[in-house]
């Protein structure tokens, strides 16, 4: 279930999504990637086709080529279809400026062949090869293409920010490495894409490996407030320690008993 | 001439060195039993000095071990996601002392949160001195010293905030460099002096170290000098109450009440502020990274309070560039900095303007309490308002990320409220203060409402009030009231447009007023009637009042 | 009536009380003041408060040299700043508590009251401070030298002027620095922060890329100084959503477009893209700028359209400039056009 309210305008997010997916698929279709979708055995890509039809057609249209209220599938590939699926952002319900994250709807096989039976329609970005999403690779280099590249939407250690009308880059504690690559490579919603030209599989792993350490590693000046910078800490101070301290003064002024 | 007896124990010896040397004796007998009110709220100022002394504490620490310079190295460092970067010096140097030298982190975090208090605790302090009406004759110049302070305390911060060289600071560093070079004429002169060339330089970090441990805090502390014996010279005010008048001060004597709890006090402002520094993440600068012109994180924002210059920046409308004869003045720029000069102007000038107003050249160190001026304290809370909405104003972003709203609602919102809402909170908060006072009378004159519904003989019910006792009676009645005043002519049988103005303002304060009970209405009240109250308990009370009359 | 009361009271109103002040409230006896097992009580609770200090001064040495700093261990690092904070915090609340525990149960608390006097000198005091001034007046004859006097005004307006202009060279003089920035006609767009050069067919629909010019990564001087005024960002969209100025139509190669990063309201980077609705945001004051329409201002405080940079291909197919920036670059100021 999506336990998020109601956002405006429940038209756009179909015009959204449907310039999203085209676009990213497109273009990702033009570039010369490194990964050329590797096709799932017919039995699998046949069971994705009857997921697909059950569940995405009335959207995407029968053959994925898009309908009303939803973009073409057409080239965005596999990673497209496990990043959307696999976050539980699709299938859609909420209609607003943006798909939320929501608890996953189908198991990893059904992913797997609906993914597989869109990378059959043309090719797309495929689903990241295991050697890149081991957080083993340079954290400092990741850390450096994470604030140039990412940082301005997703804040300086992936706490999340807010885009124009109503969208927001969302926090990236807790999501999974594959998750992560496969955002970068096919720019879900409003995320540009950010191809092997220009962040190569090594970068990505990096990037991964920054976001992991982070992630993993408390930090060492306590607890941290939401990660959000000096608002949180104005606050914190306005009410905790100023509030404690003129409860401490209410005490030193009121005459004991 | 008798021979002087020496003492003959340690302490008296000690003393005897002392004072024949510096007075001390002297010093003891004119300041040793000087009184101090005692209220709760008399103590924010106190804990700003504390937090005061805390930085400069904390401060010497962090001196021993901080390098203020630009120049790059590798960072090789305990702290894995950077090593290798190439960074400043004075980066590398904050990240040694929050990994590397044992106490460096809890100092470090000691430092800020100390700097955010302090100012926090002298803005609160402020508005308390406001609100009470402390800022009157004879304190106006305490008040501006006040508000001078507390630009200081804006100034170490921000000049201490941006010392790390991080890229959250650095960001604001050139925020502070965009706002200086849209000053028409001299704005890119002053930036090319500040930054000794172009943004970002290499001079910058070193001379704002030279500012913020130097002249900062030396000014800082002569200021406090000056606020300090100023109260001595003043004594501090009281609220008012039964005995206290404008020409006592009635408290505590400073040995030994006072001085046990004031300097207990600091004990426990430094212990609250080490408490959170041990358990609390401030400013986490390697999370921020080194600082690079080109990247840049979401939620970029100043520490608290340059929160609502920043939220000035943010709420000027869009293009509003002006071209005169070929030159800009980009007033997206200079428009939040002229508004934010002249809200500050007018709060150093505060106490000037209601004196003028008012005339009063009375000394007052009898408070107010803040419903007996409803206007100036309505004033405050528009003043307040306006200002909580220009900081508010500086996390739209995080409110439309938190509060699922888009941004560009949350603006739009922020710019009607920072018209709208001043006017409402002064509307409400008179009306409020208005409503206050009233009830305020009715109890002075009537007794408080005990709840109690009694049927008398003839069958009317009634409820019982009881009237107050003295102490609250004086509370109640005693505060200083003022009328609207009319233009007369001078000497010259003009009327002048400063008394037009002088008039038409002094009817905006006080032509809505509750004057305080007077003895013949309080007589009136309590002798025809024949209220529930005097007939109720009409054996105690009223006699012990009669007794006073 | 005391000296309080000699000075105009301006509108203030004079309505009787109907009271007299009844003077300071009756004082109320504590606990401790009545029995002495109360005050005893309260002497062990302080003392004890005193003790729970000494404790906490003992745990903050102990984490001091219980946690030293491992390289790579942040663990060490934090319970290093954990428990000497939290055995600073005990020793001095410890000690705060106590005294004030002290002054409140033990220590007597009857309000006394004490005179104040007007600030104002009296009218005697006043005479004699007169008298010393004019006698001061005399004997040094300032009033009556003019000459001396007017020079000595003079002199005091003229030497603090040294004191300013010895901050002259705090910054260098402005020249048209402000207006440049590194790009010439044929340097490469390279990826910030790597410096690799960028070919136009690897610059995908959708993409955004982060940019530097060729051969800033090598600057042996003023390299932030460059980079804050040259940093770029480099984006393709649909040619057919392009919205271009016929005079600035060859400034694009194929749906792809430099615009630079540098904010025209005050300078932070602008560089959230978002890949459908083309808009630019800035993180720091929400200015917003649509990158399909020559970056113009579309909300937020800015007033400039970010500037762009004409770019093209060279032989081998990478993206170059064709130009520095026609326009400055950041934030407006006054000279910028001239």
């Amino acid at each position: 279930m999506n336990d998020k309210p109601m956002r405006r305008k429940p038209w756009a997010l179909g015009i959204v999504i449907f310039l999203g997916l085209v676009l990213s698929g497109s273009g990702y279709a033009a570039a010369t990637s490194t990964y050329q979708a590797e096709f799932g055995s017919p039995e699998q890509i046949a069971e994705g086709k009857k997921l697909f039809l059950a569940n995405c057609a009335s959207c995407h249209g029968t053959n994925g080529e898009g309908a009303i209220g939803g973009p073409s599938l057409i080239g965005v590939g596999a990673a497209s279809v496990d990043f959307q699926v696999g976050t539980g952002r699709m299938p859609g319900q909420a209609s607003g400026p943006q798909l939320y994250k929501k608890p996953v709807q189908f198991t990893e096989e059904q992913i797997s062949a609906m993914a597989a039976w869109v990378a059959s329609l043309a090719p797309g970005p495929a689903i990241p090869a295991e050697e890149y999403l081991r957080a083993d690779g340079d954290a400092t280099h990741g850390g450096e293409l994470f604030r140039i590249n990412c940082a301005m939407c997703h804040n300086a250690v992936g706490a999340g920010g807010a885009l124009t009308e109503g969208k927001f880059a969302p926090g990236l504690e807790g999501v999974t490495e594959k998750h992560i690559y496969e955002a970068m490579v096919t720019g879900p919603q409003n995320m540009p894409v950010f191809n092997d030209a220009n962040l190569t599989p090594e970068d990505k792993k990096d990037i991964i490996t920054f976001l992991k350490y982070v992630e993993e590693n408390d930090s060492v000046g306590g607890l941290e407030l939401g990660s959000i910078g000096p608002v949180a800490e104005g606050l914190f101070t306005w009410i905790f320690g100023l509030g404690f301290i003129i409860a401490i003064t209410v005490w030193l002024g009121a005459k004991a008993n | 001439m008798s021979v002087i007896t020496e003492p003959k124990t340690v302490i008296g010896k000690a003393a005897n060195y002392v004072d024949e040397r510096l007075t001390i004796g002297s010093v003891l007998k004119n300041f040793g039993r000087k009184v101090f009110p005692d209220h709760w709220s008399f103590m924010l100022g106190e804990v700003a000095m504390y937090s005061f002394v805390i930085l400069i504490i904390s401060g010497t620490f962090l001196t021993f071990y901080f390098q203020p310079s630009m120049a790059e190295v590798h960072y090789e460092g305990s702290y894995a996601p950077l090593k290798g970067m190439e960074m400043s010096i004075a980066y590398a140097s904050s990240l040694d002392i929050s990994f590397d030298i044992r106490g460096g982190l809890l100092m470090r975090q000691v430092h800020h949160w100390a700097a955010l208090l302090f100012v926090a605790a002298a803005g609160l302090h402020m508005l308390r001195v406001f609100f009470t009406g402390a800022f009157r004759k004879p304190r106006e110049l305490n008040w501006v010293v006040g508000f001078l302070l507390f630009l200081m305390g804006m100034a170490a911060g921000f000049t201490g905030y941006s010392l790390p060289d991080d890229l959250l600071s650095g960001n604001g560093l050139r925020i502070i460099d965009g706002m200086i070079k849209g000053i028409p004429l001299i704005g890119p002169a002053v930036s090319s002096g500040f930054f000794g060339g172009e943004f970002p330089g290499t001079e910058v970090v070193a001379r704002l170290y030279s500012l913020h441990i130097m002249i900062i805090p030396a000014l800082i502390i002569a200021l406090l000098g000056i606020h300090l014996l100023m109260v001595v010279v003043h004594k501090h005010t009281h609220y008012p109450g039964p005995g206290r008048r404008d020409d006592n001060v009635v408290g505590y004597p400073l040995m030994p009440v006072y001085v046990a709890k004031a300097g207990g006090f600091f004990f426990l402002v430094f212990g609250v502020i080490a408490a959170i520094a041990a358990t609390f993440t401030i400013n986490p600068i390697w999370n921020y990274g080194p600082y690079d012109p080109s990247p840049v994180s979401a939620g970029t924002q100043p520490d608290w309070y340059i929160g609502w210059l920043d939220g000035a920046l943010r709420l000027a409308p869009s293009n509003l560039d002006l071209v005169i004869a070929g030159f800009v003045i980009p007033m997206g720029v200079m428009l939040p900095i002229i508004v934010s000069l002249v809200f500050l102007v007018l709060v150093g000038a505060y106490p000037f303007i209601e004196a003028w107003v008012t005339g009063d050249r009375r000394e007052h160190h009898v408070l107010d309490r803040p419903r007996n001026a409803p206007t100036r304290t309505a004033i405050g809370a528009a003043g307040v308002t306006f200002y909580a909405v220009l900081w508010a104003g500086a996390s739209t972003d995080l409110i439309a990320v938190n509060f699922q709203m888009s941004l560009n609602h949350v603006l739009t919102a922020m710019q009607i409220l920072l018209i709208l809402g001043p006017v409402v909170a002064y509307w409400v908060t008179k009306r409020a203060c208005l409503s206050l006072q009233r009830k305020d009378r009715e109890i002075a004159l009537h007794g408080r409402e005990t709840g109690r519904v009694i049927r008398l003989p003839h069958g009317e019910y009634i409820e019982v009030h009881e009237p107050v006792d003295k102490y609250e009676l004086w509370k109640l009645v005693d505060f200083k009231d003022y009328e609207p005043i009319m233009p007369r002519p001078n000497k010259k049988g003009k009327i002048t447009v400063g008394t037009k103005l002088r008039s038409a303002i002094s009817k905006i304060y006080f032509e809505d007023r509750i004057a305080p009970v007077s003895k013949a209405e309080y007589e009136l009240a309590h002798a025809d009637h024949g209220h529930a109250a005097v007939e109720e308990k009409p054996k105690r009370k009223p006699k012990q009042l009669k007794k006073n009359l | 009536m005391s000296d309080l009361e000699k000075y105009s009271s301006g509108s203030a109103t004079s309505i009787e009380r109907p009271i007299k002040d009844p003077g300071l409230e009756p004082h109320r006896v504590r606990m401790t003041d009545k029995s002495e097992k109360h005050a005893r009580t309260a002497e062990k609770q302080v003392a004890g408060l005193f003790v729970i200090s000494i404790i906490g001064a003992i745990i903050a040495v102990w984490g001091f040299f219980a946690f030293p700093i491992i390289d790579g261990d942040l663990s060490a690092t934090r319970n290093n700043a954990l428990w000497m904070g939290i055995g600073m915090a005990l020793s001095m609340l410890g000690i705060g508590f106590g005294a004030v525990h002290w002054a409140k149960t033990l220590m007597p608390d009857n309000e006394v009251a004490e005179a104040r006097h007007a600030a104002r000198s009296d009218d005697d005091t006043r005479a004699k401070a007169i008298e010393i001034v004019k006698l001061a007046d005399g004997e040094s004859g300032f009033s009556r030298r003019k000459l001396i006097r007017r020079t000595l005004y003079g002199a005091l307006a003229f030497f603090p002027i040294p004191a300013v202009v010895i901050f002259g060279d705090l910054g260098p003089v402005v020249g048209d620095t402000l207006k440049h920035t590194m790009w010439r006609s044929g340097t490469r767009l390279t990826k910030d922060p790597t410096g690799i050069p960028i070919k136009a067919s690897e610059v995908t629909i959708g993409s955004v890329f982060h940019v530097i010019p060729e051969g800033l990564k090598d600057l042996e001087e003023h390299k932030l100084e460059e980079k804050a005024k040259a940093a770029v960002l480099l984006v393709r969209v649909n040619p057919g959503e392009l919205k271009e100025d016929p005079e600035k139509a060859g400034w694009s190669y194929d749906g792809i477009v430099a615009y630079s990063k540098i904010c025209t309201h005050v300078g932070c980077p602008v560089a959230l893209y978002e890949q459908h609705t083309h808009h630019l945001l800035c993180p720091c004051h929400q200015s917003t700028f649509d990158l399909a329409d020559h970056c113009k201002v579309i909300f937020g405080p800015a007033a400039r359209p970010l500037p762009q940079l004409p770019i093209t291909v060279d032989d081998e197919g990478y993206l170059v400039a064709q130009s520095d920036f026609l326009e400055p670059v950041g934030p407006s100021f006054w000279d910028m056009r001239k």
